[in-house]
Order: C-alpha cells, then sequence, then structure tokens
C-alpha cells in the first residue's frame, strides 16, 4: 500500500504536480507496473486533486493504456496499410486461431499480449511483428506462429528483453 | 566530440566551434557508417555497428577509424546499409560474416567489393556510390540531406556539418519580423498534411495579443504507410530542434512541445539526446547565444490516437485529457494550448526552415512548382521494388517517382494505383500517373498530399476492399465527439462490409456517396472531413470494380473471398495430392497421375490448396 503512494509521488513529482502531464505521468505509470492499477489511478487522482473519471476516460481513450495486467510477452502485429496489403490479416487471423486470443487481448495462460497496430511505420519490411521490441520483417502466417511457439513462459524474459531493448 | 563544460556564449563561439570539428574530421581519414533506422536495425544494423566498433578498436593500423552509426537513407529495401570513407562505397544487403571482409578489404585495403554494391536490376551495372543508384540520382535531398551522414546521437556532427548557423544567423542579424518574411517569401506550406502557408500562420501568431505563447512540433505521425517523420526525427532530430527554436523566436515564444508518437521509442530517445545536448552547450536555455533570447523543450508521448494528428486534439492532449478537437471559430494561434497563442508546425515544415534561413527564400523558390515551393518527402511503399524513403522536388510525375525511384511493380505484376495522402487521401489510377506532384494537382484528383504516404498497389488488389480498410481505420479512430463522423463512418462500414461480402444492394454506391457528402460538410475536423476520400476516389476511378461486386457478385481482383472461385490447372497440376490432404473439407479429388479437381459444391473458399500448391496450379477465377 505504501509503496504505491510513494510511487504515485515520485512519479508526480517529476512533472511538478503539473495536472498538464497527466498522459506521462501515466504512462511512466504503466512503464512501471506493466498496465494502470485501480489502486495507483486512485492514488494518482486524489494526489493531483482530479476527478478520476478523469483519469478514467484517458486511460479509455488512448489505445496505449491499459487496465488489466499484461502478458509475459508483448506480441504486436502491424496493421498499416502496407502490411495489410501484403496480408497481415491472415497472419492475424492464423494468430489468434492459434493462441485463441484477440487483438488487444492476452492469452489465458498469460503467455503474450497481443495487440494490433495501426502501422509502426517500419513499412518497407511489411509484414511487420515487433515481438518484445525486436522486430521480424517479411512475416507469413506460418513464420509468426513458429516465433510465438518459441517464447519462453518465464516472467523474466520481458524484462531481460526490455532491458536489452532500452540499452 | 563535444567536451565536457563546452558552452557556446556567441555566434562566433559557434562558428570556430564547427571550423575546429570540420579540421578534426580531416583526420580521422577512414569512416564506416552504419544505418541504424528501423529498416536496417531490424534487419540486425546494430549488430553489425558494434562489430565494426570492436574491429576499429582492435585494429594495429594507425590511422584513426571511425565507426558511426546514422539515421535511415531511406533505401530500407536493401538494408543494412553500411558506407565506407573514403569513397562514399555504399554497401548494401550487408550481414555479420561480411564485416571482417569489409573492414580488411576497404577500409584497410581501399579494395571494392563487388558482391555488396547495388547492381541495377535491368542494366546489370554495379553502382559504387549511392548517387550513381537510380534510386538516389532522382532525388532532392533537403530534409533528408543529414539522414546517413551523421550521428544523429552527437550534436556535434549537426554543428560540424553547418548545423545551429541558422539559428545563430536568426538571432545576429533578423529581427523576428523579418524571419517571418524570409519564410513567407519562400512560399513553404505546412507538410502534414493542410498545406497551410508557414510564414502566414507565424505571422498570425507573432500578431496575436496575450501570452505565453507556445510553439509546437508535430511529430504525430499517425498515417498507416507512412514513416517520413519518424526518420526525420530519428536521423536529425537536430533539424527539429533549431527549425522549432526559429520558430519561437520568430513568434515570439519561449516554451517549446515536440509531440511524438508513442510507437516511435527510437525517436523519443535521439530528440531527448539532442535537446539534453543542445542546453548542455548553451543551443538551448537560457540566453541562447547572448542573444537574450530564452528558449526551452519539452517532449510529450502520444499515447496511441490517430486523432492527436489534429491540431486542435494535440493539444487538448498536451493539456492532458481526451485528443478531442474542438471547432477552429477561434484559430489556434489566437488561442490554442491552454487558451494561449500557439503554433503547430509538422517536424518536416520545421526541418526546412534552417536551410531556407541559411541559403535564402530565392533559393528554396527555385526548386518546386508555382504554389508548391520546395521538396516533399514520400515514404514509397507497397508493391513496388524499391520501397524506401524519398526526398523530391515538388511537380515531379508520380510516375518517375514510382518508376524511376522505385523501380516499378514487383513480380511483373500491372500498376493498378497508388494512394496518397494517409486514410484521409485517395486513390489515383494509371492514367494519371503524369499528374506532377504538388498540393493543388493532387487535391485536383480527388487525393491528396497529406504528411506524403505513397503506398502504390498492384492488380491484385481490390480497390473496394481497400476503401473499406480506410473506412474501417477512420471507424475506429474516430474520436466520437461529433455525430457524422461517428455515425456516418458506422454506416459506411456496414454498407462497405456489405459490398465485400457479395450482398451489396443496387443504389449502395449512391448511398456511400450521400453519407460521403453529409460528412464532408457536417464533421468537427479534419478527420471526419476527410474520410470519405478513399471511399469517394476509389468511386470515381473504379467505378466499376464496385458494380462487380454488387451486380455479379464478383471480386475483379479477386480479394474478397466469396467473389471468386478456386480452380485447379489441369496443365500444371502434377498431381502431388498435397491440396487433397490439406483440404479441411475434402473437396478435392484426384488420382496419382491424374490432375486434381476442386468440387465447387463442397469447396469453402478457404483458400488452404492455393496457399500449400507448391506448382502454383491453383488458380483463382
Amino acid at each position: 500500500m505504501g509503496q504505491e503512494i510513494q510511487l504515485i509521488e515520485q512519479i508526480v513529482d517529476r512533472y511538478d504536480s503539473e495536472v498538464g502531464m497527466l498522459i506521462p505521468m501515466m504512462q511512466d505509470l504503466q512503464a512501471k507496473c506493466g498496465y494502470l492499477p485501480t489502486e495507483h489511478i486512485r492514488t494518482l487522482a486524489k494526489t493531483l486533486n482530479v476527478p478520476l473519471s478523469r483519469l478514467y476516460s484517458v486511460a479509455t481513450f488512448y489505445s496505449s493504456f491499459r487496465l488489466a495486467p499484461k502478458g509475459a510477452h508483448e506480441v504486436t502485429l502491424c496493421m498499416g496499410t502496407v502490411c495489410y496489403l501484403k496480408g497481415a490479416p491472415n497472419i492475424s487471423e492464423a494468430i489468434c486461431k492459434e493462441f485463441r486470443v484477440e487483438p488487444g487481448g492476452t492469452t489465458r495462460d498469460r503467455l503474450f499480449s497481443f495487440q494490433a497496430f495501426n502501422c509502426v511505420g517500419a513499412c518497407a519490411l511489411a509484414p511487420v511483428m515487433i515481438v518484445d521490441g525486436k522486430y521480424y520483417d517479411a512475416v507469413t502466417p506460418q513464420s509468426a506462429l513458429e516465433i510465438i511457439h518459441e517464447l519462453s513462459p518465464a516472467d523474466e524474459t520481458v524484462d531481460a528483453a526490455k532491458k536489452e531493448d532500452s540499452a | 566530440m563535444i567536451s565536457a563544460g563546452t558552452k557556446l556564449t556567441s555566434p562566433a563561439d559557434l562558428e570556430s566551434f564547427a571550423k575546429k570539428l570540420r579540421s578534426s574530421e580531416d583526420k580521422a581519414s577512414r569512416s564506416v557508417r552504419v544505418c541504424i533506422g528501423t529498416g536496417c536495425a531490424a534487419k540486425g544494423s546494430r549488430r553489425l555497428y558494434e562489430l565494426f566498433v570492436e574491429a576499429a578498436e582492435q585494429s594495429a593500423q594507425d590511422v584513426t577509424i571511425e565507426a558511426k552509426h546514422v539515421g535511415c537513407h531511406g533505401f530500407c529495401e536493401r538494408g543494412p546499409i553500411v558506407v565506407i570513407q573514403p569513397g562514399d562505397i555504399f554497401y548494401q544487403s550487408v550481414e555479420e560474416p561480411d564485416v571482417p571482409e569489409i573492414f580488411r578489404e576497404t577500409i584497410l585495403g581501399g579494395r571494392v567489393i563487388q558482391r555488396l554494391l547495388y547492381e541495377d536490376p535491368s542494366t546489370g551495372k554495379k553502382a559504387k556510390k549511392a548517387e550513381q543508384i537510380p534510386f538516389y540520382n532522382v532525388q532532392h535531398r533537403i530534409v533528408l540531406a543529414n539522414n546517413g551522414i551523421i550521428d544523429p546521437t552527437q550534436i556535434s556532427d549537426y554543428i560540424k556539418i553547418g548545423g545551429y548557423a541558422a539559428l545563430a544567423k536568426v538571432l545576429t542579424s533578423m529581427t523576428p519580423d523579418q524571419v517571418i518574411e524570409e519564410i513567407t517569401k519562400s512560399g513553404l506550406r505546412g507538410r502534414g498534411g493542410g498545406g497551410f502557408p508557414t510564414g502566414l500562420k507565424w505571422r498570425a501568431a507573432r500578431d496575436a495579443n496575450g501570452g505565453p505563447k507556445y510553439v509546437i512540433a508535430n511529430g504525430d505521425e499517425g498515417d498507416p504507410g507512412a514513416f517520413m517523420d519518424r526518420s526525420l526525427m530519428e536521423g536529425s532530430p537536430s533539424s527539429v530542434i533549431e527549425g522549432l527554436t526559429i520558430c519561437a523566436y520568430a513568434i515570439g515564444s519561449s516554451q517549446g512541445y515536440i509531440y511524438v508518437r508513442n510507437e516511435y521509442p527510437l525517436a523519443v530517445k535521439h530528440l531527448s539526446l539532442a535537446i539534453d545536448s543542445a542546453r548542455e552547450v548553451g543551443l538551448l536555455g537560457n540566453d541562447i547565444l547572448d542573444s537574450g533570447f530564452t528558449f526551452d523543450i519539452t517532449i510529450n508521448r502520444g499515447a496511441g490516437a490517430f486523432v492527436c494528428g489534429e491540431e486542435t486534439a494535440l493539444m487538448a492532449s498536451l493539456e492532458g485529457s481526451t485528443g478531442e478537437p474542438r471547432p477552429k471559430y477561434i484559430l489556434p494561434v489566437e488561442r490554442g494550448l491552454w487558451s494561449k497563442p500557439s503554433i503547430i508546425n509538422n517536424v518536416e515544415t520545421l526541418a526546412n526552415v534552417p536551410p531556407i534561413i541559411v541559403n535564402g527564400a530565392d533559393w528554396f523558390t527555385s526548386l518546386g512548382t508555382d504554389k508548391s515551393k520546395g521538396t516533399k518527402i514520400f515514404s514509397l511503399v507497397g508493391k513496388i521494388k524499391n520501397t524506401g524513403l524519398v526526398e523530391v522536388p515538388m511537380g515531379i510525375s508520380l510516375r518517375r517517382i514510382i518508376d524511376e525511384i522505385g523501380g516499378g511493380i514487383r513480380d511483373g505484376k500491372k500498376f493498378k494505383a497508388v494512394q496518397t495522402g494517409g486514410p484521409s487521401g485517395g486513390c489515383i489510377p494509371a492514367e494519371q500517373l503524369d499528374a506532377r506532384v504538388d498540393f493543388e494537382e493532387l487535391t485536383k484528383l480527388g487525393s491528396m498530399m497529406g504528411s506524403g504516404g505513397m503506398i502504390v498497389m498492384d492488380e491484385d488488389t481490390c480497390m473496394v476492399r481497400l476503401a473499406k480498410y480506410f473506412t474501417d481505420f477512420l471507424q475506429k479512430e474516430s474520436c466520437g465527439k461529433c455525430t457524422p463522423c461517428r455515425e456516418g463512418l458506422a454506416q459506411m462500414l456496414y454498407i462497405l462490409d456489405r459490398i465485400t461480402d457479395g450482398e451489396g444492394q443496387v443504389g449502395d454506391v449512391q448511398r456511400l456517396e450521400e453519407l460521403a457528402e453529409l460528412l464532408e460538410g457536417t464533421a468537427l475536423c479534419a478527420l471526419g472531413k476527410t474520410a470519405a476520400n478513399p471511399v469517394l476516389s476509389t468511386i470515381r476511378y473504379f467505378h466499376d470494380e464496385y458494380d462487380a461486386h454488387i451486380l455479379q457478385k464478383r471480386c475483379p481482383a479477386k480479394e474478397c473471398r466469396g467473389l471468386f472461385r478456386y480452380e485447379i490447372d489441369a496443365e500444371a497440376c502434377k498431381a502431388c495430392g498435397i491440396c487433397l490432404k490439406e483440404c479441411p473439407v475434402g473437396a478435392i479429388t484426384g488420382e496419382k497421375e491424374v490432375p486434381h479437381v476442386i468440387d465447387q459444391d463442397k469447396c469453402t473458399l478457404c483458400g488452404t490448396c492455393w496457399d500449400k500448391c507448391p506448382f502454383t496450379a491453383v488458380k483463382k477465377v
């Protein structure tokens, strides 16, 4: 409990308690927790003295915020125009069927969260899939499934991959 | 490299510093530049860079060898790209095992490795330098000039090639009004889509009453199929920062924002680094270059909403709210961010500012057409041979971009249309390929310049489905504030769904047109007003495809499931039995050495046979 207050205070201080920086604050919170936990959001609203409804509206308006924990891995499929033309819908279909997941959802075993982005701006590589920050180019339904099947269920892998990526 | 504590306190300081950097350049006689733009990085170029750094460190030769990573070269199709100095030797599709050979042969030995050079597919001629490659020699790079040359994480690299000279010139010898005059004279227009004259916007903001005033760089590149702004922010972040600083000086602002799309982490990283180092050396902050001018920049990351590319929505987002646009009875230059006079310019527009200031408006107006000056960056993608990022003078024909730079259509297919302007743009058919690329011409054709996505489609693309894709995209991204956009797009999508499912009704095209008119006339913001463009432009140029779907229940491009059949070509079929085994409903019959046949009554059109046939004997008809 105390930890969460401390974290929120830290984040709010970073932006001088400026309500205008609400979105960066929520982004920092999500980066830390992986999602926006209800208790944290409540604390943030109280600390900034803004209605919880405003935070909720922001959290649900922008597609990058999530209110539920994500899987151990992050699989993002680009659905931009070029990827679309080059067969991304078939890849999405294959992933959804194989792992029984919907775009925006997480597999039941929490192996990965699956997201379909509008465009990741890597059109020359189309169709593109990003797994834990690593870009895969010219993906096919088969290769996509192979890549995901190779993911390990361990929780640490995400953090390790992330660290590697940001380094 | 900037040593700790370097502080530039006057324009003369900056100049002598740049000179010093240039003279030290000559000592490092050999260098290898590895592209780490998103395209090349995805193909492993970061590892290549590390290997080159290691090799350079271990080398016993007593020459200075510099390995550096640079922004996107544009030729993403052939990545990873490595360029070696001296000689500007351009290697493409470089892989890890090539590194020792490049190091030994080219960097130390000065010999060219033929196998890594670009080979012109039509003539078979090898190109040693970038400018010998057709993809590059038709281009004219002003904004992208630094990409592929400088290390975007080193501000000294930018200063060395003349960076911040424009800011110094502005601060020492120009009044804000003169700056605005120069930009107005140059005819520079907004590169983010609207094409509004930049000088006029700056003038209005300068004249606006009240303060503080804000300047905002729009890097929320949301159009699917576009990555110009991404590559610019990643490859030459300081160009954007310098442009924004000059804009701030011109309108009298001391606080700027750069709003970057959430999906672009590398752009955020490079911009942050560039801002920090500019602050460190005194090119941002208090009393810049002893001029009394004070300015600083904050980076805000978007949170994944396409509508935030619209200026009033972007400002709402900067204020920490949902990104809903507001009516523009009062323009943002009067009342924008925090209800204060504010300017939003696209990052590409801003990156045009320093070269205009340095070279003069006359130089800029010598490029382009009557009403569209300078160059424009396009991301040339889709079913084209050379995908990548291109910067061309305004007024070049679409045909030259597609055929000469793009190298034509992939796999010997036929060109069908090119889509420009993002989801709110339109499709331009083959008959119009000689059209000149400028703001007016593209609008006349029912499309628009937009931010610069250029998506090429071949005969296998169904235009109705494409219109549906964009409508679906916009319907999801509509913020939901105004009814025409929220409900109108949903209805259009419903009709398009019906058409591509083979249930189109006579009169559907007319209904789409009515809805389109309603949207254009009544939607609140640019997203809604232009949302019908993809539908309208495909109806305009590809009416027969709509008719085929609706009247004959047939998809001419054979993309819409259910509106075409699969058949096995008896001559191509080798009777291997693969399709027979794979068919989930047992619709295929045949024996050894007897061509197989699909039972059309049983077939569910799943396409498995088409996917699996190793001899492409399964045809769509």
